[in-house]
């Protein structure tokens, strides 16, 4: 619902910047002295990216994101010095030259429960311990591997997924594409997250048995795959309006009329067009997500403990909410933090793409 | 007109059926799933396993079955719950529709009034300093997982500044009914109703300005300029109104998703016993009587927004009218 539908009407504007020849294809310029300063649309759009400055840092802050996550192991060692994924109930911590247990017994109250030891904000237990006496900030960076992965990995599926589904039943049309057509209407009008939800419930208990094909429940693969399914009709339906509109395009009739057959057409007219669709929704999708896998962990059915997600990490500290607030304040801020600069790097590949957006902003002023 | 009405009709019934089968397969036919033994306990033994099938109707052929479940959710509506045996499905979702509706209503208020606010703003100041806070506090918005943003404000109402003055009046989480205590209503949704609003206008907010700037490019803005009106009559009255068609399609939709149970993280977050919540536990327990009716609820209001929206846009864009008939 965040998403618009980028490129659908791109083919026009298209072709009213760049005259009549096949418009934003990568091949567009292999004519000979058809621009005499044709670089191609690729390295055009390229280029209208990089002199984006919001999105150029934004690009920085998610690969600066990436890095973090992916020194996990390292901060888990050389800093933090404890392994993040077994509980640590009776340890104890030196702070200011004094012994601190990480599972401290509550004084106030009936003194039965316990809290974890809060922030020190040095190297061991830099955010503090969730309940289990794990130390929040290596299990965040350890999180945050799995956040990005399946964030990732569901993209990957929605597209390839979207673009495969979007194109057969946009260009075959007929009985294909109406029986892929309702399929997905009716995907599209099933909640996203009661959907999300249901699947995952069937599959946390015991993993998922396809055949000969058993995905474990603890495997990363199970959240990967929900997602990416849940999301097709997203994109897919747009895909598919473009394809048909594409299909209708002059230069496509042109080259039927040329008597091209028609998996060249597919290949040379249809794809490159389509991809630049994929290419837009790529980092908005991988946003969102991003944050239905953290819905899914929150509800304790995304990512299984003892691994973790940044949305995990936030349930773990429900319970602790109000005596150690960090340990869900933190993963939530890398959320919005990584998300944030998703949506903002989306919305500069969009504009680079697009051709829609570049007429909109003109007309605005 | 009476044939496109019947034909939407038709395609509601269908996708609802099929996203009635959808929930069905995917609760008895997924391989390595067994309601009964989900009922039975982890470590029941055969015979009571056995029972339990017999007992549900689990042995019977999955057709069978699903032709019951519908049977007794549409036509007898005497569908009970597995779980709580005894318990009637239907008549606890109408229970938590007051809460559900209280909630979203509210919320939808909060964000349609925010959202034309910050979209006209950022419109009229286009290109300041004003319109790029405005559209980045938007975006950052649409970035918050509604969740979290729900524990950070129980974090700071409930606990940290809970004894200042500016907190002190936010009452414990849960639902307090409207005809019993509209004040104690109003104090325990008001932080739910911000919190799920929250993306929301951020959402329309920059959609609201992205289609404001647009009608701000085009003719009859001029024309109306060329006529002598004044800015705030060529706002309101024109470009506003114009970019009210997408404004209202993203509203039918969304509104009927969260009064389907889309709030559910919300409900769990604030601990309100809604529609959302129901599903949550429902799910939870593999409770599939409950399950079934919570997702076919959800989904007409899902089916039936849908085709307002389609309508209501038809009535608005003689475009549309018009390339349909």
């Amino acid at each position: 619902m965040t998403l618009a539908s980028p490129g659908a009407a791109s083919q026009d504007a298209a072709s009213q910047v760049a005259g009549s020849e096949r418009p934003d294809t990568p091949g567009a310029g292999r004519e000979p002295g058809a621009r005499a300063t044709s670089r191609g649309p690729w390295v055009t759009a390229l280029r209208k990216l990089l002199q984006d400055r919001a999105a150029v840092a934004s690009l920085a802050a998610l690969v600066l994101i990436v890095l973090c996550t992916l020194a996990a192991p390292l901060y888990a060692t050389r800093v933090s010095e404890t392994d993040p994924f077994t509980s640590n109930l009776s340890g104890s911590v030196v702070v200011d030259g004094e012994t601190v247990d990480v599972i401290q017994a509550d004084t106030g109250g009936l003194g039965l429960g316990t809290t974890p030891i809060g922030p020190t904000w040095t190297g061991h237990y830099f955010m503090g311990a969730d309940g289990q006496g794990r130390d929040v900030m290596a299990r965040l960076l350890y999180g945050g591997q799995n956040s990005l992965v399946i964030a990732g990995g569901a993209t990957v599926i929605t597209l390839v997924a979207a673009a495969v589904v979007g194109i057969v039943a946009g260009f075959f049309g007929g009985i294909v594409d109406a029986v892929l057509s309702r399929l997905l209407d009716v995907l599209w009008a099933f909640p996203v997250y009661l959907l999300a939800i249901s699947l995952s419930i069937v599959t946390i208990g015991r993993g998922l048995v396809l055949g000969p094909v058993t995905i474990s429940s603890s495997s990363l693969l199970l959240p990967i795959v929900i997602i990416g399914i849940i999301y097709v009709p997203y994109v897919a339906r747009p895909i598919r309006g473009q394809v048909l509109q594409l299909k209708r395009s002059e230069f496509v009739l042109a080259a039927t009329g040329l008597g091209v057959p028609r998996h060249r057409i597919l290949v040379t007219d249809i794809l490159p067009n389509v991809a630049t669709t994929l290419i837009v929704f790529a980092p908005l999708m991988m946003a969102l997500n991003m944050i239905t896998e953290s819905a899914l962990s929150f509800l304790s059915i995304g990512v299984q403990s003892p691994a973790a997600s940044w949305g995990t990490i936030i349930e773990d500290g429900q319970g602790l909410l109000y005596t150690r607030p960090w340990v869900a304040i933190a993963p939530g801020i890398a959320i919005v933090l990584t998300v944030l600069a998703l949506n903002v790097l989306g919305d500069g590949v969009r504009d680079a793409l697009d051709p829609k957006a570049k007429l909109r902003v003109r007309k605005g002023r | 007109m009476i044939r496109v009405v019947l034909a939407r009709l038709g395609q509601m019934a269908f996708v609802m059926a099929g996203i009635s089968i959808l929930v069905f397969l995917i609760f008895f036919a997924t391989p390595g799933t067994d309601p009964a033994a989900r009922i039975a306990g982890r470590n029941a033994a055969p015979e009571v396993l056995a029972a339990v099938r017999h007992d549900f109707g689990f042995d019977q052929p999955l057709a069978v079955q699903y032709v019951l479940l519908m049977k007794r959710l549409f036509v007898t509506g005497d569908l009970t719950s597995f779980v709580n045996r005894g318990q009637k499905v239907v008549p606890s979702i109408l229970q938590a529709v007051p809460v559900t509706m209280s909630l979203v209503v509210g919320a939808a208020l909060v964000w349609v009034v925010a959202s034309v606010a910050v979209g006209t703003l950022a419109c009229v100041w286009r290109g300041t300093v004003v319109d790029k806070a405005l559209m980045i506090l938007g975006l950052i918005g649409i970035s918050m997982p509604v969740f979290w943003v729900g524990e950070v404000a129980n974090l700071i109402t409930q606990s940290r500044y809970h004894d200042t003055w500016l907190f002190s009046w936010v009452p414990g989480l849960g639902y307090v009914p409207l005809t019993q205590d509209p004040v104690g209503w109003f104090k325990a949704l008001v932080i739910p109703w911000v919190a799920l609003a929250i993306l929301f206008v951020g959402l329309y907010g920059r959609v609201l300005r992205a289609s404001l700037v647009e009608a701000y490019g085009e003719d009859f803005i001029r024309t109306a300029r060329a006529k002598g009106l004044g800015e705030g009559r060529i706002l309101f009255r024109h470009a506003l109104r114009t970019s009210m068609v997408t404004f209202v399609s993203m509203f039918g939709l969304d509104f009927g998703l969260l009064v389907g149970g889309g709030a559910l993280l919300t409900e769990v977050v604030f601990g309100l016993q809604g529609v959302g919540y129901l599903t949550y536990n429902a799910l939870q327990n593999l409770d599939l009587p409950v399950i079934m009716a919570t997702v076919m609820y959800a989904s007409f209001f899902v089916v039936a927004s849908n085709a307002a929206v389609d309508l209501i846009y038809a009535a608005l864009d003689p475009r549309v009218r018009l390339a349909r008939a």
